[in-house]
């Protein structure tokens, strides 16, 4: 029988064994992507129009369409679904309605991509053309939005849900309404939770492709309008890498695309925090 | 206890949680400007009480209210809108629960959602409610400060003036002192005795002596009902019942 202060030392290294090994493939992948991709990050490669379908030129519109495309899907996904996760928790938290939303966004948030890819295609692009413009800024946000509104409203709702009912019992007891109460107290609380969620939206809609080479277009010229087509860093990336085949562009692509995915996730962080400071004092 | 004016009176009130009885045929009337402590062991229905006056209950879906309950004289739950009866009856409850934002912002949190917008009058509410609740001098400097960052007696006394803030009549509290040490107790207890002159007050305690040092009159509940009502220094003198003779000397509860 093995003692269990040897036990202890074994799981203690096991652990250690996990971290390390989760370190070592986190900086090997940024490292591997960075040392290829960085020597071709210059101002060039970031203001000029790509050239030859990717092959040479810079990346230009697709660092704007991926920017407009994100905020775009942002503005239609984030108030609607704290909206919904305000009704959820705060309207009809038991209720047989609400269960039947939850299944339906626990469903929605276990659907591949490409199948919102397809939906977005025929119903945005094909059937609502007159309004979207076809392939364009419009149907790839909406068609994302949808993606990432289980994933803001279950985070929403946790959030909502530890926020202390104090806070809301010594509201009501001074006289606020229910709204008042969910505006004032409880959204205020719950922003850094609201936050995750968005963060993670924002992760996973610049992250995608399979669904936006359905809907968005894959234009590389600079949208002027949301009925234009696009084409995100990552979908250009796919397709640079793969149709292409400039792995030089790629990695320099990939490169650019982590940087902008942390200047986003801080911009929000910041633009929450504003909110914050204002809904508070 | 003829000498004021009844604030609030209930007529036959019970209150059930589902099937759980909870308030049974309470018939009692509160004077105005005076100090009602309810007393009575754990689970008797106290805070259950006290939040029937200003409604709180309602937040509650499966809970279910019969007989009456008057604020001056007219019906808490047929005459008032509730926004109006909260204003008019104000709560602090027993662990301090000020907002997440500044020690201004808590104050002004209630006239502010009474629609009061202008900055100097909120300044001046700010002001005065913190005077009533003896707590200006200490927080002068730092109303921009977030009020978590207050000792736990700060803290409650943050939250009487919040509830002062709104104007009420009425400020209901729910054992305000349980979560505080002693010094800060003293300190609430001698606010309790200024705001009477002009606060209908009605605290819950487990604090036999504090109930004796601070309320005019004492109720004592047991099992949902009201064994005892009348001056607090009969009910602790010469009480009526053996039951509260024995839980009033600690022989239970
Ligand atoms: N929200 C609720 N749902 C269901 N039952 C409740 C609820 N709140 C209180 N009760 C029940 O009602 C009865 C009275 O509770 P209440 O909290 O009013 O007692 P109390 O006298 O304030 O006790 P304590 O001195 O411990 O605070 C208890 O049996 C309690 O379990
Ligand atoms: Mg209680």
């Amino acid at each position: 029988m093995l003692k269990p202060r040897s036990i202890e030392k074994f799981a203690k290294f096991i652990l250690w064994c996990a971290a390390l090994f989760t370190v070592t493939f986190l900086v090997l992948v940024l490292g591997f992507i960075l040392s290829n991709g960085l020597p071709k990050v210059s101002w060039e490669f970031l203001t000029a129009e790509p050239e030859a379908m990717g092959a040479a030129g810079g990346i230009f519109s697709t660092i704007v369409s991926t920017v407009i495309f994100t905020v775009t899907t942002l503005v239609i996904a984030v108030p609607i679904g704290i909206l919904a996760a305000i009704y959820l928790t705060e309207y009809i938290s038991k209720g047989p309605i609400a269960g039947a939303i939850r299944f339906g966004t626990d469903a929605l948030a276990g659907i591949p991509s490409i199948v919102f890819g397809l939906f977005g295609f025929a119903f945005f692009v094909v059937i609502l053309k007159p309004v979207t413009g076809g392939w364009s800024l419009a149907s790839g946000a909406l068609t994302a939005a949808f993606m990432i509104l289980p994933t803001i409203i279950t985070t929403t709702e946790e959030a909502i849900k530890a926020v202390p009912d104090s806070y809301r019992e010594g509201s009501y007891a001074l006289g606020a309404t229910k709204w008042q109460t969910v505006s004032r107290i409880v959204l205020p609380s719950a922003l850094p939770g609201v936050m995750t969620g968005v963060i993670l939206g924002i992760g996973r809609i610049v992250g995608e492709t399979a669904a936006l080479l359905l809907t968005l277009g894959g234009s590389l010229y600079v949208p002027l309008s949301l009925t234009d087509p696009a084409s995100t860093m990552s979908m250009h990336l796919y397709k640079v890498a793969m149709e292409v085949g400039a792995m030089d562009m790629a990695f320099g692509t990939a490169t650019v695309l982590i940087i902008t995915v942390l200047l986003i996730n801080i911009s929000a962080n910041f633009i929450m925090r504003g909110l914050k400071r204002r809904t508070t004092t | 206890m003829h000498e004021s004016q009844v604030k609030i009176y209930t007529e036959d009130l019970n209150l059930f949680y589902g099937d759980n009885h909870a308030i049974k045929n309470i018939d009692i009337q509160v004077q105005e400007n005076k100090v009602t402590a309810l007393i009575g062991p754990s689970g008797c229905g106290k805070s259950t009480f006290l939040k029937t006056l200003n409604r709180m209950n309602d937040l509650i879906p499966y809970v279910k209210i019969t007989g009456e309950v008057y604020l001056d004289n007219l019906n808490s739950y047929n005459d008032y809108d509730i926004v109006e009866l909260r204003k008019r009856i104000g709560m602090v409850f027993q662990k301090p629960n000020p907002f997440p934002m500044s020690i201004y912002d808590n104050i002004a949190y209630g006239p502010r959602t009474h629609g009061i917008k202008d900055k100097a009058v909120l300044d001046e509410i700010v002001e005065k409610s913190l005077q009533s609740a003896a707590l200006w001098v200490e927080v002068k400097d730092r109303l921009k400060q977030n009020a978590f960052g207050l000792s736990g007696g700060q803290q409650q006394r943050l939250c009487i003036a919040r509830v002062l803030a709104v104007e009420p009549e009425v400020v209901l509290m729910d054992e305000p002192t349980s979560a505080l040490d002693p010094l800060a107790t003293l300190k609430i207890e001698d606010l309790v005795q200024v705001l009477k002159n002009n606060y209908t007050i009605i605290i819950v305690t487990h604090n036999m002596q504090q109930a004796g040092r601070i309320s005019d009159h004492t109720a004592f509940f047991l099992n949902g009902e009201i064994v005892e009502y009348g001056a607090t220094e009969e009910i602790f003198t010469v009480p009526r019942d053996k039951r509260t003779e024995d839980y009033i000397t600690g022989r239970f509860g």
